[in-house]
């Protein structure tokens, strides 16, 4: 088809005014400025990633080189404003660096989770028939495991580290991530543009990439944004029980476990890295729960 | 109010505020239905045929919808005027509404039978037993086949054409049915069905003394139901007169383009080309104070980018709103 | 001539589980359709909701298996191709949709909404696609400035432009439109009516045109097929289908659809009662007999045969005996 001769006046008239829209993202966004709740996630989740890239240039202190001479120091007593830890070491370095690491954390194991939820949800949701049906039991199964258990098992078996609690915490994930993806791609391979894409010689592999993924990438990046939170949790948990990071790592989960002993003598050793998670896990499912009441249609009224 | 009206909207102008700006979604409307008849409003998608409707029974969401100026009179009252809970007692009463897909406006949790009785209990002293026995007489009325056993379906259980005739039967529950609104009402039906539903709204507003106001874009339906027409574009009023002056003589050229562009068009029967509006339906967010038909039409000139025309009236009962008036009528061939 | 596709005793059947218990029933989407398409005819395909002619044109082009039958197109049946093969072919038959919202991938531009099928085919390097693009967004009457745009930025009638134009792009020999102007405004479709009949001529086409609305099924079609419940129940040239039609469903069709004539309302029409039957459990023997007015004993037992009542003239109504 190489004419470019236009047709008789009476069809080729539309070349009208466009409808003055814009693009869906920026229509997104105007509407998570007006929710202030998921605002005030967007703004904690900012603080803490700022702080985690520039945790070398923030921290004051090394944050394991203990100063046996300054030992639980209370905050705002001395050099270290937010005061010491039973070793010496300066709390607000070891929150600082805390938060790198809990973003790292969240990073890999919402990555794990969602990289292995994505193409097991997409396979299961766009083949069907007893491809489908194995892989939903398969996440059954999963899913009937306590949540924490299973992570607990898949960190015994790869042993305790801080990397195998990412890698146990992101596979524990990835059952949420199968049941999400495949929920969106069932809905909306039903279109016609799937279909129409077909007609045209599409493989499969462009289908299922290409055209069905990015529109399911709504409710996807709500789930992640929550499993951040949820991951960051988790590692603190895991800490917790010494199945995750090792001393001396300044890991939030850590920090409360190996201080819970001062939590009447030295309350802050124990509560700041607390107040700490809470305050990320809470940007994170703010800002997730303001994302699915903008992306998702059905919790509108 | 003229004796003869039943409802008389007076120059009513509806905007929605949106982030965009403001859409204009109707602009200095006036009609009026008089008692008994079938008035047909007709337009393509925005121009504004459903907002009215909807100013009618207040249904319009205020905000982002504002309510400027006019009066919507019914049966002497103006019902922009009333307290909401006035209104709600003629919704379903005196006005009642139908709408393209019945389904969402019966609830699925309850056997139609009963909710046609419901309709009798709210509003007449009766026991259940004689609201139930009404309620089977209306679904023979509404000529539902076996109405005893159907009335003992749940909405699901009924075909599409079916749960249209349960709401035309709800209705007529209320004891002085007045105006009955129906919002494409066939639209979503098969045409054997909707050719069903049509005769039967034609024979029961002879039988049950009420006027309809037809809400369409097809002028099929038009042609076969409506006494008098309103033709709307982008929120204005540009034609209205009856049935048969609307078709024997259309004098707007945006009803004549209408007609037109219809296949059905007997003057189409070699195949030959349609004659095609060129163009959109513009948006509604950008409209000036000037005719918004001026850019798709033949006969525009200057003057009609400038101000919104008066009405022209080609004779009685039917009105042009067009700059062009006299071109129009020049230059438009006899219908062939 | 030859035909340039044979569709042979066509069999559709989906499995469906009832609400009553877990017995499967059999939805006959397309029962036992046969029918030829010649080089350059229009064949309009009308029926009312749950007649199959969505799924026949879908079957047809292969985008749904079939149950049964053959599709035979340039003597070759469609079904027995392999991968390869099929994706090869598709750049000659191609479909344009109805839902011009659902149709197009929300998340891609028009350009590349276009430039898929170019891609898929390796039509020629990015440069050449980019110009082939060009020139068929200016073929439908879409201004290629609006390339780089999302389908939200269009109206319904720009966007079933786009589609047609998608459809186009390889050149095609056969296109399924799928009432591809059901969802439009009466002066819009017009337009598209106009731009599908103007690309016929030019490109040498053949269409097979399914829709609802007899009005635009009869002024676009040459040969029009009428079907009831998945099922063929007349075929014909349009003229002698228009004046002609023999069965009494194809005469209810016509009576029921609404005129633009006021005048003409007086003359009271017959109205077939009753509504469509579910295409799950249609009724025994002919379909159509429980809403038919002449409905005989034989109706009521057996399927009545697709018999010649004039030449090209088929008919499947035991009246016709």
């Amino acid at each position: 088809m190489n004419s470019t001769e236009t047709l008789s006046n009476n069809s080729v008239n539309d070349t009208g005014d466009l409808i003055p829209d814009e693009s869906p993202f920026a229509e997104h966004w105007h509407q998570l400025k007006r929710s202030k709740t998921a605002m005030a996630g967007l703004i904690i989740i900012l603080f803490f990633v700022l702080v985690a890239i520039f945790a070398p240039v923030l921290a004051p202190h090394d944050p394991v080189i203990q100063n046996m001479e300054m030992r639980k120091t209370a905050p705002f007593a001395s050099e270290y404003i937010l005061g010491t830890d039973d070793l010496g070491r300066d709390m607000l370095s070891r929150l600082i660096y805390g938060a790198r690491i809990s973003m790292v954390i969240g990073v890999i194991a919402v990555g794990i989770a969602l990289f292995f939820g994505i193409f097991i949800g997409l396979i299961s949701a766009y083949y069907g028939g007893w491809v489908d049906k194995v892989i939903m039991r398969l996440v059954d199964i999963m899913l009937a495991f306590p949540y924490i258990l299973l992570t607990i098992v898949i960190v015994a078996v790869l042993g305790p580290s801080l990397t195998n609690a990412m890698v146990a915490i992101g596979i524990s994930q990835i059952p949420r991530y199968i049941r999400i993806v495949r929920a969106s791609v069932l809905a909306e391979k039903e279109n016609d543009y799937v279909l129409a894409e077909r007609a045209l010689g599409a493989s499969d592999m462009e289908l299922m990439f290409r055209s069905i993924l990015p529109n399911c990438l709504a409710p996807i990046s709500v789930q992640a944004t929550l499993g951040f939170g949820s991951a960051i949790l988790e590692s603190a948990g895991l800490s917790f029980l010494g199945l995750g990071a090792q001393p001396p790592t300044p890991e939030w989960g850590l920090m409360i476990a190996s201080s819970k002993e001062f939590v009447t003598s030295a309350w802050w050793i124990v509560t700041l890295p607390g107040i700490a998670t809470l305050l990320a896990v809470l940007g994170f499912n703010l800002l997730g729960d303001g994302l699915r009441d903008i992306l998702d249609p059905r919790m509108k009224d | 109010m003229d004796e003869k009206k039943l409802l008389s909207i007076e120059n009513i102008n509806v905007h929605f505020n949106t982030r965009r700006g403001v859409v204009k979604a109707v602009r200095d409307l006036s009609l009026h239905i008089n008692k008994g008849e079938t008035l047909a409003l007709v337009g393509e998608s925005g121009c504004g045929k459903s907002v009215t409707a909807h100013t009618i029974n207040q249904l319009i969401p205020m905000p982002p919808g504002v309510i400027e100026s006019g009066s919507v009179m019914f049966r002497d009252r103006d019902l922009l005027k009333l307290p909401l809970k006035e209104i709600q007692k003629l919704r379903g009463t005196q006005i009642s509404m139908i709408f393209q897909e019945p389904m969402t406006s019966l609830n699925p949790v309850f056997k139609i039978g009963e909710q046609l009785a419901d309709v009798f209990l709210a509003h007449q002293k009766m026991t259940k037993k004689e609201a139930h026995a009404k309620a089977v007489e209306l679904l023979d009325l509404v000529k539902i086949p076996s109405p005893e056993k159907r009335a003992m379906d749940y909405p699901h259980q009924l075909s599409g054409g079916m749960r249209q005739r349960v709401m035309i039967a709800m209705a007529l529950a209320s004891p002085e049915p007045g105006l009955m609104i129906a919002d494409e009402p066939t639209t979503a039906l098969d045409v054997t069905i909707q050719a069903q539903i049509l005769d039967l709204l034609t024979d029961l507003k002879d039988k049950v003394d009420m006027s309809i106001l037809l809400i369409t874009h097809d002028m099929g339906v038009v042609a076969e139901t409506a006494d008098r027409v309103v033709v709307m574009y982008a929120g204005r009023k540009v034609e209205e007169g009856t049935v048969f002056q609307i078709f024997d003589n259309p004098s707007h050229p945006y009803t004549l383009g209408l007609l037109n562009s219809l296949p059905s068009n007997e003057k189409y029967s070699d195949s030959s080309r349609l004659e095609a509006i060129p163009g959109n339906v513009p948006d509604l967010l950008s409209l000036g104070e000037g005719c918004p038909f001026a850019n798709r039409c033949n006969y525009a000139d200057d003057s009609c980018e400038k101000s919104f025309p008066h009405s022209t009236c080609i004779e009685e009962e039917h009105n042009i709103w067009c700059h062009k008036a006299d071109d129009v009528k020049k230059t438009k061939g006899p219908k062939s | 001539m030859k035909p340039l596709m044979e569709v042979k005793n066509l069999k559709k059947y989906y499995q469906i589980s009832s609400r009553e218990g877990n017995k499967k029933q059999t939805l006959k989407a397309v029962d036992d359709v046969s029918f030829n398409i010649m080089k350059g005819e229009i064949l309009g395909v009308v029926g009312e909701s749950g007649c199959g002619k969505s799924t026949l044109g879908k079957t047809v082009l292969r985008l749904h298996e079939k149950t049964e039958g053959e599709v035979l197109y340039g003597g070759r049946d469609l079904f027995s191709l392999h991968h390869k093969e099929m994706t090869e072919l598709r750049k000659s038959i191609q479909m344009v949709f109805q839902d011009p919202f659902s149709s197009l991938n929300p998340r891609k531009k028009v350009s590349s909404l276009i430039g898929q099928p170019l891609r898929i085919h390796n039509a020629g390097s990015p440069g050449e696609i980019n110009g082939m693009i060009e020139d068929i967004m200016n073929e439908v009457g879409i201004n290629p400035m609006y390339k780089n745009r999302f389908p939200h930025q269009f109206s319904g009638g720009q966007r079933q432009r786009i589609g047609i134009a998608r459809a186009l792009a390889l050149n095609p020999e056969f296109v399924v439109c799928d009432e591809a102007v059901s969802a439009l405004d009466v002066s819009v479709q017009a337009q598209i009516l106009n731009l599908l009949q103007d690309l016929r001529e030019k490109h040498d086409l053949t269409y097979m045109f399914i829709a609802h609305d007899l009005a635009v099924v009869e002024y676009i079609s040459t040969r029009i097929v009428v079907m009831y419940l998945g099922k063929i129940i007349e075929v014909a040239e349009k003229d002698e289908l228009v004046n002609n039609h023999t069965h009494p469903y194809t005469k209810a069709l016509f009576n029921a659809f609404p005129l633009t004539d006021p005048h003409k309302r007086a003359e009271k029409k017959k109205i077939v009662m009753g509504d469509v039957p579910s295409p799950v459990n249609p009724p025994a023997g002919c379909h159509f007999h429980p809403r038919c007015p002449y409905a005989k004993a034989v109706c009521k037992e057996q399927y009545p045969p697709l018999k010649e009542v004039a030449p090209g003239h088929m008919s499947a109504c035991w009246l016709n005996e």
